[in-house]
């Protein structure tokens, strides 16, 4: 039921794929191992990928938006691929998509951000 | 059919995913969907969440009660802390307000909550707690019915 993260960097890419539930719990968990990530190895963009995510609540808005600043202020983009309807929503209500790029698939994002 | 239950538990991150869970299994009893399951799993936790975070500071020695009840075609939720309470309930409910910004706090617990529920009501008071009412009546169980 908790979270799985998975990072794996992809040029300068990170490649963020998370898989269970992400609420306040496991968002502090989220939160850190991006960070030690980010600071090895200095990624340019992000892709979050979130094919796997279960549930999701208000606290996972959070630390997205969290990251999506920390990219964003070293000049770098944020996309968000695979996302299912109910976490949709989420992005929605609370206007994540105004900032936020979107696309179907993991290569698709990849492919935006020049490194498949 | 009525039924209700009660949770009583730790103010600790961790049952979070506990509280949101028994809730949507005691709901399955109404027979919701999918969306409906998902609506009352997620405001469940931006509630217990709020009461631990807000309320309680992240001090484990605070006590959650959650009770919930079903009739046929509806479910009543309440969240109970007797934590620190609410200033300013209206200030509260705004979206993308939060007191914790620097806690990476999105500010849509609330207005996640008018959006998925029928009945939102908060009554708080600042140092005796707070208590979240929730009412969502399922389009599921009512077909069920007829």
């Amino acid at each position: 039921m908790s979270l799985t993260v998975n990072m794996e960097q992809v040029g300068d890419v990170m490649c963020i794929r998370l898989s269970g539930e992400l609420d306040h719990h496991s968002s502090r968990e989220l939160r850190g191992q991006v960070e030690e990530h980010m600071e090895q190895y200095r990624p340019h963009h992000i892709v979050l990928n979130l094919e796997e995510l279960t549930f999701m609540d208000s606290s996972g808005i959070g630390v997205i938006l969290g990251r999506y600043k920390q990219i964003r202020k070293l000049g770098g983009e944020m996309v968000v691929c695979s996302i299912s309807a109910p976490v949709k929503r989420l992005f929605e209500l609370s206007g994540l998509f105004k900032i936020l790029r979107l696309e179907h698939r993991e290569t698709d994002a990849l492919r935006i951000l020049g490194v498949a | 059919m009525k039924n209700e239950m009660k949770l009583e538990f730790s103010a600790l991150s961790e049952n979070e995913a506990f509280a949101r869970v028994s809730v949507g299994a005691f709901a399955a009893q109404l027979d919701p969907d999918m969306n409906e399951l998902t609506e009352l799993k997620t405001v469940v936790s931006e509630a217990v969440t709020n009461s631990i975070l807000h309320g309680y500071d992240e001090n484990p020695a605070g006590t959650i009660r959650v009770l919930v009840k079903i009739e046929t075609d509806s479910i009543e939720i309440t969240i109970k802390d007797d934590g620190g309470g609410i200033d300013n309930i209206e200030q509260a409910k705004e979206p993308l307000y939060t007191t914790k910004p620097e806690m990476e706090r999105s500010g849509m617990g609330f207005t996640i909550m008018e959006n998925f529920m029928d009945e939102v009501e908060i009554i708080s008071e600042p140092g005796t707690g707070t208590t979240v009412y929730l009412k969502k009546r399922l389009a599921g169980a009512r077909t069920l019915c007829n």
